[in-house]
């Protein structure tokens, strides 16, 4: 599904590298996650995969179903099927949520040469998938994420997703800033969208999220490299004891 | 010196093209403003209140020519509202293309044919007009009081069936029209002038709005794509206690604007709004000038204007807000704000605030920014391409210009003549 190759990064603005060189491949069907220390690179991967500006590619490739992502404008890496759930999601004053959901569903089926969505069509659906992660018709309504909680963005990340339907999802600590109650919710809807077809890539720093959305693959991300790969027994062994061992026995 | 008899000899230039029309109750206010306007002489570029904008052009004797814009890719504006037409081709009256003035709860003429020697408006003709001179003098507005051949003269008296539409057609490339409207309002009458179109190459209106106790006034204008036309405009409006006042416009396009805005607030617990949302690229030149005066207890102003400017456009606002002793409880808010789509472009602006009472809540704002990348970007992560999602943006910005008109289908028809003109202009 998403295949990054030695993708090495720096920042236009500064002579800071930060990716040095990242190996990743997610197949289709599997949940990978990510951990690691603050300002490892994380958040970074995710913005270059999704084309914010800023950045400059220095080496490496990231393909998605064999398409280089990196020469797509971001509006077209979305409607290729790829979708980030930002760290921060961004406020949007004078947007209303709803209209935004739309725009963004049928520019993407534009794109796609498919068929828009109907206004009566979009409702229902929204609707159905906002009750489903508890999202009330206020929060529909108002700007996108004014005013919303730290976890009222987290949720409407992962309302654009389920309705955006894409193939590969990355999600950057969706679970940071969420309550007990909030954290199964997102779980629940990102496990609801687990298929044969889809892609999940998870950036976290608690098992807590993946005691609900259980990972394929775990990966450590430390200085702008991928470190160490193994399996859910990762996670547990960064919960338990921290980054400390795993960086000095790969050091 | 020499500045004073530039100033006298532009005006006698501008003056003797100019005919009087003679006879019938508007006669003696008519000489009355002819005899102001060449005390005072027309805006010069040194006076102060012109400093953001030239008058020259506006003042000369002849106007400078303007092309005609092919409009044809977009349907009348208000069509899709149920109105009275009155159309005025390059400042004249179109009998035929016009729907007969006669209106449930209003009454209507035109100036040019109410002849008689009494006439209602008599008492605000050129009244209105010289009580918004003082403090800041208005020359092009006295002028209109003198020349202007025609307008029309609208008495509402009840709830009106439907809005007045005013459609000001332009179709000679060298034409200089002059239009004079007053519009009195009785005691608990309502009605929604509507206005639309370039009018000419240059136009030069007045509007004079007497609003009784209680009575209400709504107005949105939009004032047409020619982009080389050219316009000087001003409302006069006084407004009785627990009256209403809203007042929108659209400016796209357009060489050079300027419309001012003169509100007295006279009788307690009235409401003015005034609000404005105007785009332009390239040579335009937009200015907002706005006098808000507060005469009377527990009144509330507000003032919205945004803009939306590229390629070396230009936007001005001049705003202030007077609060008279004793106008207690005023309740004044002055927002000005200017997106600006590149370095070229520029927005200068000048709020004011003068308060002579002491319990009052006034508050202004003046900004310019550009577009927010990060919510562009946000935006375009979602699979809105950059085009669409900036069109977004902008039409965010200018909502709560767009927002001050209450008709939702008024609202509806502006808003899409917006997103027309952003998606044509498009960098
Ligand atoms: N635009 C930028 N300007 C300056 N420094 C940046 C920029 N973007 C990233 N960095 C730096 O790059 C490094 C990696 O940042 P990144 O946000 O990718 O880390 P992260 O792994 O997501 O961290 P966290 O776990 O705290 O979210 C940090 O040192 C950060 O300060
Ligand atoms: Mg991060």
């Amino acid at each position: 599904m998403l295949s990054i190759k030695n993708l090495a990064v720096k920042l236009e603005e500064e002579d800071k590298q930060i990716l040095k060189g990242v190996d990743l491949e997610i197949e289709a069907g599997k949940v990978h996650a990510i951990m690691g220390p603050n300002g490892s690179g994380k958040s970074t991967l995710s913005y270059v995969l999704s084309g914010k500006d800023g950045y400059e590619v220095t080496g490496g490739s990231a393909a998605l179903e064999g398409a280089d992502v990196l020469e797509m404008e971001p509006e077209e890496r979305a409607a290729a099927g790829l979708f980030l759930a930002f760290q921060y999601p961004v406020e949007i004053p004078g947007v209303g949520n709803m209209t935004f959901l739309r725009t963004a569903v049928n520019a993407q089926r534009k794109a796609r040469g498919e068929e828009e969505m109907s206004a009566a069509e979009f409702l229902k659906v929204v609707r159905a998938r906002a009750k489903e992660l508890k999202i009330d018709a206020d929060m529909l309504k108002r700007p996108v994420n004014v005013g919303f909680s730290g976890g009222e963005k987290k949720r409407n990340e992962i309302l654009q997703m389920a309705m955006l339907e894409p193939k590969m999802c990355i999600l950057d600590e969706t679970d940071s800033g969420l309550d007990v109650d909030a954290m199964k919710l997102v779980a629940e809807g990102v496990n609801a969208l687990r298929s044969e077809g889809r892609g999940f890539l998870v950036i976290t720093h608690y098992q807590r999220l993946l005691d609900h959305i259980k990972p394929d693959v775990v990966h450590i991300m430390a200085d702008g490299r991928i470190v160490k790969t193994g399996g859910p027994e990762l996670a547990l062994e960064v919960e338990n004891n921290g980054y400390a061992g795993i960086l000095s026995e790969v050091a | 010196m020499a500045e004073a008899a530039l100033k006298q000899s532009a005006t006698e230039a501008r003056l003797a093209g100019l005919e009087m029309p003679q006879g019938g109750w508007s006669e003696a206010a008519r000489r009355d403003a002819l005899a102001r306007v060449t005390a005072m002489g027309l805006p010069e570029r040194r006076d102060e209140y012109w400093k953001y904008t030239r008058p020259d052009t506006l003042v000369q004797a002849d106007p400078v020519p303007a092309a005609l814009f092919d409009r044809s890719d977009e349907a009348p504006l208000f069509d899709s509202i149920d109105r009275l037409n009155i159309v005025f081709v390059d400042g004249v009256f179109d009998a035929e293309a016009s729907d007969d003035l006669a209106l449930a709860g209003v009454s209507i003429e035109r100036l040019a044919e109410a002849s008689a020697d009494i006439h209602w408006a008599r008492d605000l003709y050129g009244v209105l007009e010289t009580n918004g001179q003082k403090p800041v003098e208005r020359p092009l507005a006295a002028l209109n009081t003198a020349f202007a051949p025609d307008g029309v003269l609208i008495h509402v008296t009840g709830k009106a069936e439907k809005p007045v539409n005013l459609t000001y057609r332009h179709q000679s490339e060298t034409s200089d029209a002059m239009l004079h409207h007053v519009i009195r309002v009785d005691a608990g009458a309502e009605i929604t002038v509507l206005e639309n179109g370039p009018a000419a190459a240059r136009f030069n209106k007045v509007m004079e709005v007497d609003i009784a106790d209680t009575g209400a006034f709504h107005h949105v204008r939009a004032q047409g794509r020619d982009h080389e036309r050219r316009a000087a405009t001003h409302i006069f409006a006084r407004l009785g206690a627990e009256s209403i006042f809203k007042s929108f416009t659209l400016t796209a396009n357009g060489v050079l604007t300027r419309n001012e805005c003169i509100l007295e607030l006279t009788g307690d617990d009235a409401i003015a709004h005034v609000a404005g949302a105007c785009v332009g690229d390239g040579d335009f030149h937009h200015d907002d000038t706005v006098f808000i005066t507060h005469d009377a207890v527990n009144c509330e102003s507000r003032q919205v204007f945004k803009k939306v400017l590229r390629n070396g456009a230009t936007g001005v606002f001049q705003g202030k807000i007077l609060v008279q002793p004793g106008a207690q409880k005023t309740d004044g808010y002055q927002i000005s704000q200017s997106l600006l789509l590149d370095e070229d472009s520029q927005f200068l602006a000048k709020p004011e605030l003068e308060i002579y009472a002491d319990d009052v809540a006034c508050s202004h704002g003046s900004t310019s920014g550009a577009i927010d990348e990060e919510a562009l970007f946000y935006l375009r992560s979602r699979g809105v391409p950059e085009g669409p999602a900036t069109d977004l943006l902008t039409l965010a910005f200018l909502a709560e210009a767009v927002e001050e008109i209450e008709n939702e289908a008024l609202r509806d028809e502006i808003n899409a003549r917006l997103s027309g003109w952003l998606e044509r202009h498009r960098s």
